[in-house]
């Protein structure tokens, strides 16, 4: 086995294998964006065919935490960036040291999302049989609400439902159309921050055997294609969450 | 060259009888050193064992389709085991066959050897694509054998993410596994291209076999990952009642439609563009003439592939679009057409006065020239709008694509398997017996798809598993056929099998051709060359090669390279 570093026998030179790996990650991360694009395409086909039950779903995601994982996230990249800024000068013991506060950031973001979906589930809005987008506007205790917050959450779901009123359909038609289209929207949350949840679970691995090598002192000016590749992915990965907060929580948000 | 000249008789067997001392196939030895090898060109024997296996698979469902549809009630199989039969069939055929066949048998073993390097760029990921494909096909063999599949090779919503009662799930979490595989054999084709080209070797002086993987792999790369999507997306939607695709939640099935043809029809391309790369290195051997226009027909290998990613409504035009959609669609389908026709006219004038043999390769070589270009020009029918109406789900459709997948693209496999066998194996397969097979191949394929053609047109809707008694002669004559094809495809297995041990010794170049791959030992060494080669010559240059021994060839002096790099 190759230790990180040498010359694998395919090339003839350092160089070729750096620009190899290099264009490798590149190439690998377009291949990402083709993949991530499909959901964003389905996501983009449903909220334009139902606006309403999607900023209804929207509204019920907790946008502090939301907010405040877009900001944990960007100071991972930034870690990052600086753990391989620190590889590429040859400041050997920092580089670990940056890459583990990339890893507790990323691992920040991680929790926050369990968080998150432990709260939908209890909020019945799991995508499946218990699926109910209109849970939090008749059990005000159970999902922790205010009463300001709860008029507020009935008041959203009512504009649901007229919207979702079609000629001659009844109101319970109605409340089950909205709360299908509002299961839409929950269906495409989770896949697509459950995706990204993924890769960042990847991306942490990676991280971890980042940090190995660099305790042992492995990067520096010559070399450090490992931590710039591996920067790659992790500030891909965060572009993917620059995109999704918006499209996910910000779009029709009604604020207090 | 004067054309009174006799072509020399090819191939042309080594002086010497031994095959060299040491090569890949004898470095090491045991089961572990094949399982665990990073050598490309071991990995590529392993896809052949592999490709060929579900070759058979999807073989075998043809077989009892055909001789179910023998008769008009067909009763060989009840309803819902004969949906199941075509789809298992498409399935195994297009997604462990067809799509992996060239690229990872033939592009594996030779894009190496041919850019003058000692392997790909990712040794170790090309042997994890082989294991990713084995479990993709594994959870696939474990559908068909757990209830089948029903819902055709295309998946359609919702049959396949609600009703159907057949084993979806595993199936598609098959093939979306299967789709890492390509990704990855793509990322390593186009990072190998990129930077392990020996010195000398430039980019306009690169085989045509090496563009079209090139632009293979850019489809790779950028289709793939949205069939994984789409099909995950139909299986969650399957396992959680999840309403993409099913309208009683406000889902849309033509949007999985389109997400499947965005990736499906670019992978018609993936099918067919390694063949044509393989015709562009056959046809100047066997003229024994430079290529003609080889600029235009690498630039129509990747203008296929890029205009080959905006035309996948076409196989929607009978779902509701607004006619603006389907002209936009149906202009550009035919705007496709142009680069294909492009090479095929290339290759018909590489053939004009050149010095013409009909050795096995040629043979399948100029019998895909003509049954792509039947093929292809009955494409352009079905991109006509009104005609598809009449001919959109007939049996016309399936002798489209067959045409090209059959007569183009397997034959273009067989072709290239028969041209580098030599230097695969170091021995040459029989001649004879070998154009006899590709004989008996060519007519009994005519024989199975020609009466399809007159099927489709008449109105016999595909799928479907009987017809009206009017049709039976031609189903009698396309099973006839099938059989025959069914000959042609099992005589190459077994004569090449048997030349591994009794074949002659075939020596270094015994076409002889002008690649860097001829330049070295047959079989090759496991780093492929013993001094990495200096590049001097332009490609397909017959006439200034003297030393592969053919009549009228001058020296040159070595050329610096044109344009770039």
């Amino acid at each position: 086995m190759h230790r990180t570093g040498e010359l694998y026998g395919q090339f003839q030179t350092l160089e070729q294998q750096k620009e190899s790996a290099t264009l490798g990650m590149w190439v690998f991360l377009i291949t990402e964006i083709l993949f991530f694009g499909g959901l964003f395409l389905a996501y983009t086909v449903n909220r334009h065919a139902f606006p309403t039950a999607f900023g209804v779903g929207g509204n019920m995601l907790d946008l502090n935490l939301g907010f405040f994982n877009t900001i944990v996230l960007i100071a991972s990249s930034f870690t990052m960036a600086m753990s391989v800024w620190s590889a590429q000068t040859s400041r050997r013991k920092a580089v670990p040291a940056w890459l583990i506060a990339t890893l507790l950031l990323g691992s920040a973001f991680l929790g926050i999302k369990v968080v998150e979906y432990k709260q939908k589930f209890d909020h019945h809005l799991i995508p499946g049989h218990n699926f109910d987008v209109t849970y939090c506007s008749r059990n005000q205790v159970a999902c922790g609400l205010g009463d300001k917050e709860f008029a507020d959450e009935q008041k959203e779901i009512r504009e649901g439902i007229e919207a979702e009123k079609a000629p001659r359909m009844s109101e319970e038609e109605a409340t089950v159309a909205l709360n299908a289209h509002a299961q839409l929207y929950f269906s495409l949350y989770f896949g697509m921050t459950g995706l990204h949840a993924l890769h960042m679970v990847i991306g942490a691995g990676l991280l971890l055997w980042l940090i190995f090598e660099g305790f042992k002192g492995r990067f520096d000016a010559n070399y450090n294609t490992p931590v710039e590749n591996i920067g790659l992915y992790w500030h891909f990965v965060d572009i993917v969450w620059i995109f999704l907060f918006p499209l996910l929580y910000l779009i029709n948000r009604h604020l207090a | 060259m004067s054309s009174s000249q006799q072509p020399p008789l090819s191939p042309q067997p080594a002086a010497e009888q031994q095959l060299p001392k040491e090569h890949y196939l004898n470095a090491t030895y045991g089961i572990r050193s094949w399982l665990l090898t990073t050598d490309h060109k071991r990995i590529a024997i392993l896809y052949l064992i592999s490709v060929t296996f579900f070759f058979f698979v999807g073989g075998i469902f043809a077989s009892l389709i055909r001789i179910h549809l023998l008769t008009p009630s067909g009763y060989l199989v009840t309803p819902e085991t004969y949906n199941k039969l075509f789809t298992m069939h498409g399935v195994a055929m297009i997604f462990f066959f067809l799509i992996p066949s060239i690229p990872a048998v033939l592009g594996n073993f030779l894009i190496p050897i041919m850019i003058g390097a000692k392997d790909l760029a990712f040794p170790k990921i090309n042997l994890l694509s082989w294991y990713i494909y084995l479990v993709g096909g594994a959870l696939v063999l474990y559908s068909f054998a757990t209830g089948g599949l029903d819902t055709g090779w295309t998946f359609y919503t919702p049959l396949s993410s609600i009703y159907s009662n057949s084993a979806v799930t595993p199936a598609v979490i098959g093939i979306f596994i299967n789709g890492f595989s390509s990704i990855l054999t793509g990322l390593n084709f186009i990072i190998t291209v990129h930077t392990m080209r020996a010195p000398g070797m430039t980019w306009f002086r690169l085989p045509l076999f090496v563009w079209a993987h090139y632009a293979t792999s850019l489809i790779f790369i950028l289709g793939t990952p949205v069939i994984a999507i789409t099909l995950l997306l139909a299986g969650l939607e399957r396992m959680f009642h999840l309403g993409f695709f099913n309208p009683a939640y406000g889902g849309d099935p033509i949007l999985f439609q389109h997400l499947f043809w965005f990736y499906s029809h670019p992978a018609v391309y993936i099918m067919i563009l390694p063949a044509m790369g393989v015709i562009s290195e056959i046809i100047p051997t066997f003229a024994r003439k430079p290529i003609f226009g080889y600029d235009f027909i690498a630039a129509s290998s990747i203008g296929i592939a890029v205009i080959g990613f905006i035309v996948w409504a076409h196989h929607m035009f009978l779902t509701g679009q607004s006619t603006y959609s389907a002209l936009a669609f149906s202009f550009l389908t035919f705007l496709v057409a142009v680069p294909s026709a492009v090479k095929v006219f290339n290759w018909t004038s590489t053939l004009y006065k050149g010095s013409i043999s009909f050795d096995t390769p040629m043979l399948y070589g100029l019998g895909f020239i003509g049954l792509f270009t039947i093929g292809g020009l009955t494409g352009l029918f079905l991109a006509c709008l009104g005609l598809d109406i009449h001919l959109h789900d007939t049996y016309f459709v399936i002798a489209h694509f067959h045409y090209i997948m059959v007569g183009g693209a397997i034959m273009g496999y067989l072709g290239g398997i028969h041209f580098w066998w030599p230097k695969i194996t170091g021995r040459l397969y029989p001649e004879y017996l070998a154009r006899i097979a590709a004989i008996t191949l060519f007519v009994g394929f005519n024989l199975t798809f020609f009466p399809q053609f007159i099927l489709g047109y008449l109105g016999m809707p595909r799928r479907y598993h009987n017809y009206p008694p009017e049709y039976q002669v031609l189903n009698v004559m396309s099973t006839a056929g099938a059989s025959i094809l069914a000959l042609g495809y099992l005589l190459p297995m077994i004569y090449l099998a048997w030349s591994m041990r009794y074949g002659k010794v075939a020596g270094k170049n015994p076409w002889p051709s002008t690649g860097l791959e001829w330049t070295t030992d047959s079989p090759p060494l496991t780093e492929n060359f013993r001094e990495t080669p200096v590049v001097g010559w332009e490609p397909y240059d017959f006439l200034h090669r003297p030393e592969l021994g053919l009549l009228g060839a001058v020296s040159k002096k070595p050329v610096p390279a044109h344009g770039d790099d």
